[in-house]
């Protein structure tokens, strides 16, 4: 009886798929989403990303102990091994650290600081690049030749080494890696949104918008930002997690955060110490959790790439 | 020709000037020149002597000239740390530098260019899946994290390899060494493989592309059809063509090497120039800062420069282009 009652609904569903696909009342985020989610990895790198950005968000309210709560944690619990007790009957499932701090209380707290500086940095970064970039396509000449001769300067360093100088110069601090990261990636942004806005520029509706006489300002930021938001979107996926696996990097090298603001990269850090006496979880799992934060929002950038790719759209 | 190489050299040289001007300013700005420069352990009497010897007191553009001429002239301060020149201290570690990344260069090359070529000749037999997903992977896992699980498991789990640090190294020339000793070698393994697996991707992707359409030209289908062996074929006809891009590609990426290379000394207690430059920074000792950062910088014009010469060479579009606009 209930077999029959399941494959009635199945029948009547397929017409009504077959009636709304062709109707051009779709609206382009919806076909936007039906495309994305075609690729199962994906998807699956999506709800990834996605419970790792709840999980920093809500940190304070899911971590089972606030690790930087001197009055919480125990020295006398340093440095137990995975699934082992505490002194006060808590089970710490990753382990603690030297100073007795449950592993994954800290992770969840450092994956706060991580994806806040590396979507910070990015925020900021791409704000510079668009308006730079649209700059430089819209006016053309000797504004254009002057950034993009920076912009093919600051390439021919590798990011490192210009964040590594930056910071050598700058010293530590949340600011301080925020600038260098928003540096090291605006000439990324300058480059993709110049290339489009190019595109963009000689294309009729922006004729028409001049003929117009609609202000500079106006068709900039009202006419061809919107067209050419699709690749910097792309782009911006990935230089997250870029700037994410490079904040790490700095910080592990003790360039980065200061030790009051311990993301994923410090924790590393701090656990190398013991990794020679064995205990390994100190620093596997932030890396654990630095690796899947990264490869998540790489599966979601190549799928992005894919969709909002305008030469793979028939 | 010569237009290009001396607009390039030009070009170049403003690079030099422009990159002084902002190690420059940003030590002597941003911070307090006087915390940057002076031993923070002199007293009263040795800290005037010191500015006034340092030409602290003199207005800045003036300062700036005597730094300049000072750098050209090579000299860069003395380090707080170890009382030598900086300039010689880092020149000491560039050859550890350099054999770390030349071994990098040499491991990428040897590793990932067989699986490339078999990835890209069995494109849908499940290892070849393998290899790609782990050149994804290559480029996605951060190197210092990376080496810090290769100690784990060879170091401290397995002990098979040593954990850091150089070995018995070998005078060759007036340059110590670490290959040519058995010691030095396994000290090598790690870090080497660890600062080349990036590349090691990149060459296997290069590869497995290049063997895609090389096995469709005319010239292999020709060599196959008169009956050489599949041996001959992809060592011969395929791979020697495959090269060419991969070797340049590589050549370009030589100094993302020097440049990660300082993460992977610091993993392995590496003594090199990388290790010397995140330890100064830890203790604040500035002239060797200022040094690195303008030998680093030196270096990289260099490189660029050498590779759009490179470039116009090969290419002569590039440098038309160049001289129209």
């Amino acid at each position: 009886m209930s077999g029959a009652l399941e494959a009635k609904p199945a029948i009547d569903v397929l017409p009504v798929e077959r009636e709304t696909v062709p109707v051009a009342t779709e609206t382009p985020l919806r076909a936007f989403v039906s495309d994305f989610i075609e690729s199962k990895v994906a998807v699956g790198g999506f709800a990834l990303l996605a419970t790792i950005v709840l999980a920093a968000v809500f940190a304070p309210w899911i971590a089972p102990q606030n690790p930087y709560d001197l009055g919480v944690i125990s020295i006398l619990d340093g440095r137990l091994p995975p699934g082992a007790e505490g002194m006060d009957g808590m089970t710490f499932w990753l382990g603690t650290d030297s100073m007795g701090r449950d592993m994954l209380s800290a992770i969840l707290y450092g994956l706060r600081i991580s994806l806040g500086v590396g979507v910070t940095s990015g925020i900021i970064a791409v704000g510079i690049g668009l308006c730079v970039g649209l700059l430089a396509a819209y006016f053309g000449g000797k504004v254009d030749t002057v950034i993009m001769r920076v912009v093919d300067l600051q390439l021919s360093f590798p990011a490192i080494l210009v964040a590594l100088i930056l910071l050598a110069v700058l010293g530590k601090g949340v600011d301080k890696i925020i600038i260098a990261l928003v540096v090291v990636q605006w000439a990324y942004y300058t480059r993709t949104v110049r290339a489009s806005a190019l595109v963009e520029r000689r294309k009729e509706y922006v004729e028409a918008a001049l003929c117009l006489a609609l202000g500079t300002r106006h068709v900039l930021f009202r006419h061809m930002l919107p067209n050419v938001l699709p690749p910097l979107i792309v782009v911006a996926t990935v230089q997250v997690a870029h700037a994410i696996a490079l904040e790490a990097t700095l910080s592990f090298l003790g360039l980065g955060l200061p030790i009051t603001e311990p993301s994923l990269g410090l924790l590393i850090a701090n656990g190398f110490d013991y990794m020679l006496s064995g205990k390994y979880w100190i620093s596997f799992f932030p890396g654990i959790a630095l690796l899947v934060t990264i490869v998540s929002i790489n599966l979601v950038g190549d799928r992005l790439r894919d969709v909002l790719n305008p030469r793979l759209q028939k | 020709m010569t237009v290009f190489v001396i607009r390039r050299l030009m070009q170049a040289a403003l690079v030099i000037l422009v990159m002084s001007l902002l190690v420059f300013f940003g030590v002597h700005v941003v911070g307090n020149p006087v915390d940057i420069l002076i031993n923070p352990m002199f007293t009263q009497e040795e800290y005037e002597r010191a500015v006034q010897s340092l030409g602290l007191d003199r207005p800045i553009h003036e300062q700036y000239v005597v730094f300049l001429g000072n750098a050209l002239r090579g000299e860069l301060g003395d380090s707080f740390v170890f009382g030598q020149p900086a300039l010689e201290l880092i020149l000491q570690r560039l050859p550890a530098t350099l054999e770390l990344a030349l071994a990098a260069l040499l491991m990428a090359i040897v590793i990932g260019l067989p699986l490339g070529v078999w990835a890209g000749l069995n494109p849908e037999a499940r290892s070849s899946r393998l290899i790609m997903g782990g050149s994804i992977l290559g480029f996605s896992l951060p190197t210092f994290w990376v080496g810090i699980m290769m100690i784990m498991v060879f170091a401290v789990m397995l002990g098979w390899l040593p954990s850091g640090g150089r070995g018995r190294t070998v005078d060759v020339l007036g340059i110590e060494v670490s290959f040519l000793t058995w010691d030095g070698l396994r000290h090598l393994i790690l870090p080497a493989l660890n600062l080349a697996l990036l590349k090691m991707a990149l060459v296997t992707r290069l590869a497995r592309a290049g063997t895609r359409e090389a096995a469709l030209q005319d010239y292999v289908k020709f060599a196959r059809a008169k009956g050489l062996t599949r041996r001959r074929v992809v060592l011969v006809h395929i791979v020697k063509n495959i090269m060419i891009p991969i070797v340049t590609v590589l050549g370009l990426e030589f100094g993302t090497l020097i440049a990660f290379s300082v993460v992977t000394e610091t993993v392995f207690a590496w003594p090199g120039m990388g290790k010397l430059i995140i330890d100064s920074i830890q203790v604040l000792d500035r002239p060797i800062i200022v040094a690195y950062l303008m030998i680093i910088v030196f270096m990289f014009v260099i490189i660029n420069l050498i590779v759009d010469v490179l470039y116009s060479v090969l290419d002569p579009r590039v440098r038309l282009q160049d001289i129209k606009q």
